[in-house]
């Protein structure tokens, strides 16, 4: 067995500690030792998105980053939004307009999303499409994605625009 | 997709960083951002015995803009360099050219140094601090030293970096007011690694060109240089560009990649060329 060395995290607001491999990776300690399994592991090389979660207020791959590294950070995954009015619009409208078939890249899409209309209520489609331009889908051709998140800034207040 | 075993140590900073290297000599590999050194670790194409994290180093976060000269700590990563106003007064072909890396979770994450260190022939960096004409500034427990970037890539990920060297800064000397900077790439995919991809450094005096720096990534074995002399003395006009798209073409050694053969990144190059020559002063349609 690999040794296992002692980390505390923030995670989704509740501090966490955690005895990690070395080699162990912050989707793998999500998943196995966490049980959040809504951060997916799709290729482990950085390729997909289907991992991504917010550390320290930046958008990651979390198959790039050792547990380990990450002593004392702030992480956010897709589970970590609860009470969250901005992310249960973005659920609704990822239900209502099929913007997604199996399911793998949502957790990923959605962190995203969030992340793009926290900072830009009000995004041009083409800012969208950059957002999630690191995140595969397999199944809805991308269109569909882009509608629920483009309805969703729509309905924002347009005093919060950051732009 | 896991990757092999090793030890784990932390540097605070530089000098405790170039001692581990020291220490543990060829067993240790630098990690940064990890964001070419996980992929292959999770394929187990690199598996280090021991990985110095040097990602928490304050020293080599900074960005500072003195006497003209940009100087970017090695462990800034790309969004750092994205957001920086003396980089954007300084080098703003970096503004240019950070958009065109990977997707922003990548560039959350991914450092210059890294970057550097990595010298991937497809990757944007080391051709602009070719076009920027930077110097590499290289730390080891024995000393410091600088090295032009025309002398620090040798091919494929093959750099000067002796063993026991890391890479602490970049210093890239700040645009004149007579310079202009322009970077462009051609991919299949927005986020893709380039076909063929090129920063240029244009000096003009009263519409002649009085200095050139072209550099082209994604065409050959690493960052290179081309064509710039065929630009000296001559007026930006649509005559100029094709020679010097025909010069470019006739310099570069190609390389073929996994989609594009040798005459078609010649071909795209060529198109580059003229594409991003028709963008600065004078030549915008
Ligand atoms: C999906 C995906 C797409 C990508 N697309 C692009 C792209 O389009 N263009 C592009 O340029 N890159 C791309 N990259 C690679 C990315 O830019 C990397 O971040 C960068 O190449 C390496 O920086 P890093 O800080 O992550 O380095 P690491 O992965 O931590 O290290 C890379 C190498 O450099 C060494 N090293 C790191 N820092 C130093 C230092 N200071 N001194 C000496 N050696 C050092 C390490 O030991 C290692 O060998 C992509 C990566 C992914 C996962
Ligand atoms: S699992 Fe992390 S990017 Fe695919
Ligand atoms: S819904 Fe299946 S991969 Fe996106």
């Amino acid at each position: 067995m690999d040794p296992l060395i002692p980390v505390s995290y923030t995670i989704n607001g509740k501090s966490v500690q955690q005895q990690v491999s070395v080699r162990t990776t912050l989707t793998d300690m999500l998943r196995h030792q966490m049980g959040l399994t809504a951060t997916h592991a799709g290729c482990e090389q950085g390729s997909c998105g289907a991992c991504t979660v917010v550390v320290d207020g930046l958008m990651v791959r979390s198959c790039l980053i050792f547990a380990i590294q990450l002593d004392g950070a702030r992480i956010e995954t897709s589970e970590g939004f609860a009470d969250d009015q901005l992310m249960d619009e973005l659920r609704r409208n990822f239900a209502d307009r099929n913007a997604l078939q199996c399911g793998f890249c949502t957790g990923g899409m959605l962190v995203a999303a969030h992340d793009l209309l926290s900072r830009t209520p009000h995004p041009e489609r083409a800012e969208i499409r950059e957002k999630i331009s690191g995140n595969f889908c397999r199944c809805t051709g991308y269109e569909a994605i882009v509608d629920a998140i483009s309805k969703t800034a729509q309905a924002l207040p347009l005093e919060d625009s950051g732009k | 997709m896991k990757p092999g075993l090793f030890q784990y140590v932390r540097a605070d900073d530089v000098e405790k960083a170039v001692s581990l290297l020291q220490e543990f000599g060829d067993e240790a590999q630098l990690l940064a951002g990890g964001q070419s050194l996980v992929p292959a670790m999770a394929l187990r194409m690199a598996l280090p015995d021991v990985l110095i994290d040097i990602s928490s180093i304050a020293e080599m976060r900074s960005i500072t803009l003195t006497d003209d000269v940009l100087r970017i700590g090695a462990g800034c990563r790309y969004v750092d360099v994205l957001r920086s106003e003396d980089v954007a007064r300084a080098a703003p072909m970096l503004v240019q050219a950070i958009p065109f890396i990977a997707h922003e979770a990548i560039r959350n994450r991914g450092t210059i140094g890294g970057s550097l260190a990595h010298a991937d022939p497809a990757s944007e960096l080391p051709a602009c601090m070719l076009a920027l004409d930077a110097a590499i500034v290289l730390q080891s427990a024995s000393g410091a030293r600088t090295i032009a970037a025309e002398d620090f890539f040798l091919g494929t990920y093959s750099t000067a970096l002796d063993e026991g060297e890391m890479i602490i800064a970049v210093e890239i000397p700040a645009i004149a007011v007579n310079q202009h900077h322009r970077f462009l790439e051609i991919s299949r995919r927005s986020g893709d690694y380039a076909i063929s991809g090129g920063a240029f450094v244009l000096e003009m005096d009263a519409g002649i060109i009085t200095a050139a720096r072209l550099a082209f990534f994604a065409v050959g074995d690493c960052a290179v240089l081309a064509g710039s002399e065929a630009l000296l003395g001559k007026p930006l006009n649509a005559e100029t560009i094709d020679q010097v798209a025909q010069r470019v073409g006739e310099e570069i050694t190609f390389y073929g990649d996994l989609y594009n053969g040798i005459g078609a990144k010649r071909q795209i190059t060529k198109t580059l060329t003229r594409r991003l020559l028709a963008q600065f002063p004078g030549m915008e349609l």
